[in-house]
């Protein structure tokens, strides 16, 4: 019966999501309140009727009802509670619910808090956000249908996907759709802006902070999903340029172009064009990744099924939004007034840099991940492209990019002055090249290339913790001034600064992990010891014991201190085993050592009682994640930066026009 | 700087990065990408040795053999020719015999393929995409057997 009444929710769902597109769009061409009016309450009710049916879809789950197919393919009765509930979005039909119940989520806020658009905009905004949600739902009742019910109730479920049930799931695949839908909204505000033939500094207003969060969302989806993938696996990796991973780096990357692109927009009025055309590509490869996991075209983890109807349906999908909204925007761009030119150099010259970077860096992973899929369907000719052409195409170009960071937010707006800046990043140049010898200096030879990606690391960390110190005039007044200065900073600037410093503990976490780590790999019998760096692992025992749906084999090390022989902890690897599936999981372990980690993983048992086991000292590599976390942080104090402050605007603009003087000039 | 000067500027800078980053991709084209064979393309196309390949097919019946210090050898076949690899590292969690497997290496010159790393599938339901149609081609392919499910990795 449940199944049921989610079935039906989502086909009311359906009818008001096609109400939602028709009604508020004609009555913004009549200019009718009362039409453009019926968008926000639809929205509402969207989200519930969604809301409804994946709580029942949940329920099913609960409960175990495995006369429902999609519970029974992909459940047991014996799981724990929160892999069955996770368990929902860890198949194909679950997961799009999830995907069109964030879309509702983001549906409603708008309607919420939109009380401050314009009523057309409003209007044309929630229609498109509307018209998303319909392509959706039809794609979820016509091939996609989680609550389909099986002719005979079979007794058991065949269990979720071993490798897929563990805390991650539960927290990455939510994370990233948020991110991905995220976009749908800065979309949905492009198409609204074309439809009207109009936009201006406001519209990049209202587009920073929906954009802003999508971004915060996607960081922290991307970083779980890279930590979950580097601790399950098994041989410690964290980035395996795997294209379901380039699905969800590129929105990232346009993303990132984006907000850049919209404070040029904001604070100068320029760049337009470009701010829509980066809006529509960013939640086009939010598509394009939708597409690529969902519809088969690759195999991978991410890959739960592959059946061609449910391609061709997200195929087509994107072809009428892409397609679409690219048509649209050839026609009605070349209408939208143009900002001026500015100065190359110059903090707009900077931001465009910035943008022409990212997107060239985004477009080098978009061929190498769609072109062995083209050049497939074109010669037949099957290859690989991997970490080596990334590494060679998207690397130089961050790069290079890292290496300018630094002077953007130095750089005055409208006539900058390069020189100038570069004298006042003296200072962290000096630190950086301190960096270089200190790094040359422990490493003792090796690679000359790693001293200098430490110094590009520190360097733009020092940069952007100049530009801090010079707002707040820390080394030149005394330390309650500056502290009070820094108080008075606008959150964006502080966010900004965060945002960067993230950009740089990554860096180090990716050089610390890939270039200063070291790998041992042994067959060891219990007494066996097997050395690393500064530490000795000693193998002790072996166990074995029952878990509610699988079997555990596990080894147990002590981990003692080469010098001198001190105990410092014990690390116990395991292998699971699940019956249901006839397949298991390799569970490492994992000790960190300040922001360094030993990962220890166990492969399978010999004849000979000797176990092979896998042990790597990774250095440093807390930092890429915890720089992924430092800039979620930027986005979250830009976020709350009173000019962008959702539901705040009107007292904002009041401000601005009283006491905009007394705004540091960004 | 005039306006002329200004737009020049700008889209002479657009053009320059444009250009390194197209020079860039087409440099990695050369020199960073794989070709998946299966055993017979080996065979058929004389892949000569020493250039970097992936090597897909099933693992013979009855071929692995383990050596000292993690070395392993076994065949690849795809049921019309068969080629020996060599190995050393840790296999991935189901490699098994009479399953699909994916490896990347190079040949030696006395023909034997020096993997360096070892794909195999991680979910009783799993083939990799490129070893099933390979098989389809030489016609050993059974209904069913769906592609699907994660893929592991050893090194």
């Amino acid at each position: 019966m449940i199944a049921e009444l989610g079935h039906y929710a989502l086909v009311l769902a359906l009818v008001l999501a096609l109400v939602q597109v028709c009604v508020p769009f004609y009555g913004a061409r009549r200019n009718d309140l009362a039409l453009m009016g019926v968008a926000g309450p639809t929205a509402i009710a969207q989200f519930f009727f969604v809301a409804f049916a994946f709580v029942a879809l949940v329920a099913c789950y609960v409960q175990s009802d495995f006369s429902v197919t999609n519970v029974y393919e992909n459940s047991h009765s014996a799981k724990p509670l929160i892999y069955k509930i996770s368990g929902v979005w860890g198949n194909h039909e679950g997961s799009m619910i999830l995907w069109v119940l964030i879309l509702s989520v983001f549906g409603a806020l708008v309607a919420l808090f939109g009380d401050n658009l314009p009523a057309r905009l409003k209007a044309n905004v929630l229609a498109v956000q509307s018209l998303i949600a319909f392509a959706f739902y039809l794609f979820i009742l016509v091939s996609s249908n989680p609550f389909l019910r099986m002719p005979v109730a079979p007794l058991e479920g065949r269990d979720l996907n071993p490798i897929l049930q563990d805390p991650g799931l539960a927290i990455h695949p939510p994370l990233l759709y948020v991110g991905y839908v995220g976009l749908s909204i800065s979309f949905s505000f492009a198409i609204a802006a074309l439809i009207d033939g109009r936009i201006d500094a406001a519209w990049a207003r209202w587009v920073r902070p929906w954009t802003l969060l999508a971004w915060m969302f996607l960081t922290l989806g991307i970083a779980m999903g890279s930590f979950w993938a580097y601790y399950t696996l098994g041989w410690g990796g964290w980035w395996f340029w795997d294209p379901v991973e380039n699905a969800s780096f590129m929105p990232w990357l346009a993303c990132t172009a984006l907000l850049h692109s919209a404070v040029v927009m904001e604070k100068r009025n320029a760049l337009k064009i470009w701010t829509i055309l980066l809006a529509i590509l960013a939640f086009s490869l939010s598509l394009v990744g939708t597409f690529l996991v969902r519809s088969g075209v690759l195999t991978s983890v991410h890959t739960f099924a592959s059946d061609p109807a449910r391609g061709a349906f997200i195929l087509g999908i994107l072809v009428l939004f892409i397609g679409g909204s690219l048509a649209l925007f050839a026609l009605r761009a070349p209408l939208l007034k143009q900002g001026g030119l500015f100065a190359p150099v110059s903090r707009e010259g900077a931001l465009v840099f910035n943008n022409l970077l990212v997107v060239c860096a985004c477009g080098a992973v978009f061929f190498g991940t769609l072109y062995p899929l083209a050049l497939e369907a074109v010669t037949g000719e099957k290859i690989s492209v991997g970490p080596p052409f990334f590494n060679l195409t998207f690397g130089p170009l961050f790069l290079s990019l890292l290496l300018v960071v630094p002077f953007g937010p130095l750089m005055a707006w409208k006539r900058g002055d390069l020189l100038g800046v570069a004298q006042r990043l003296m200072g962290a140049a000096a630190i950086a090249v301190i960096g270089i010898a200190a790094a040359y200096a422990a490493e003792g030879g090796g690679p000359v290339l790693v001293p200098f990606a430490i110094g590009l690391a520190v360097f733009v960390i020092a940069g952007a913790l100049t530009d801090l110190v010079e707002r707040t005039a820390l080394l030149k007044v005394p330390v309650r001034t500056a502290l009070a200065r820094a108080r008075g900073l606008p959150r964006s600037t502080w966010g900004t600064a965060f945002a960067h410093i993230g950009l740089g503990v990554t860096l180090l976490g990716i050089i610390g992990e890939t270039q200063l780590g070291a790998e041992r790999i042994a067959e060891l019998k219990p007494g066996q010891t097997i050395s690393i760096r500064r530490w000795d692992l000693n193998f002790e025992s072996v166990s074995e014991r029952q878990g509610p749906n699988y079997k555990e084999f596990a080894a147990q090390f002590t981990v003692r201190r080469h010098q001198n022989g001190e105990v410092i902890g014990t690390m116990e690897p395991s292998k699971k085993t699940f019956p249901s599936r006839g397949t298991g999981t390799t569970e490492s372990a994992l000790m960190t050592r300040g922001v360094g980690q030993l990962y220890l993983a166990l492969g399978d048992p010999n004849a000979d009682g000797s176990i092979p086991v896998r042990l790597y000292y990774k250095p440093l590599v807390l930092l890429i994640w915890l720089g992924a976390v430092v800039m979620v942080i930027g986005g979250g104090l830009s976020l709350s930066d009173r000019r962008l402050r959702v539901g705040a605007p009107k007292r904002a603009r009041r401000q601005e026009k009283g006491g905009g003087a007394l705004q540091p000039a960004e | 700087m005039t306006r002329k000067q200004r737009r020049l500027a700008l889209i002479g800078s657009c053009l320059a990065v444009l250009s390194v980053a197209v020079a860039l991709v087409l440099g990695a084209l050369n020199d960073a990408i794989v070709f998946f064979n299966s055993p017979s393309d080996v065979v058929e196309k004389q892949i000569p040795p020493g250039s970097r390949i992936r090597l897909g097919g099933l693992v013979k019946e009855g071929s692995v053999l383990k050596g000292e210090n993690l070395q392993v050898n076994f065949a690849v076949t795809d049921g019309k020719n068969t080629i020996q690899v060599a190995y050393q590292g840790l296999l991935p969690d189901l490699f098994r015999e009479g399953q699909g497997v994916v490896t990347e290496g190079t040949l030696d010159p006395a023909g034997t393929f020096k993997a360096d790393n070892v794909l195999a599938k991680h979910d009783e339901k799993y083939m990799p995409k490129e070893v099933a149609d390979a098989l389809k081609k030489q016609g050993h392919w059974k209904m069913g057997d769906e592609p699907a499910g994660p893929q592991a990795k050893a090194q």
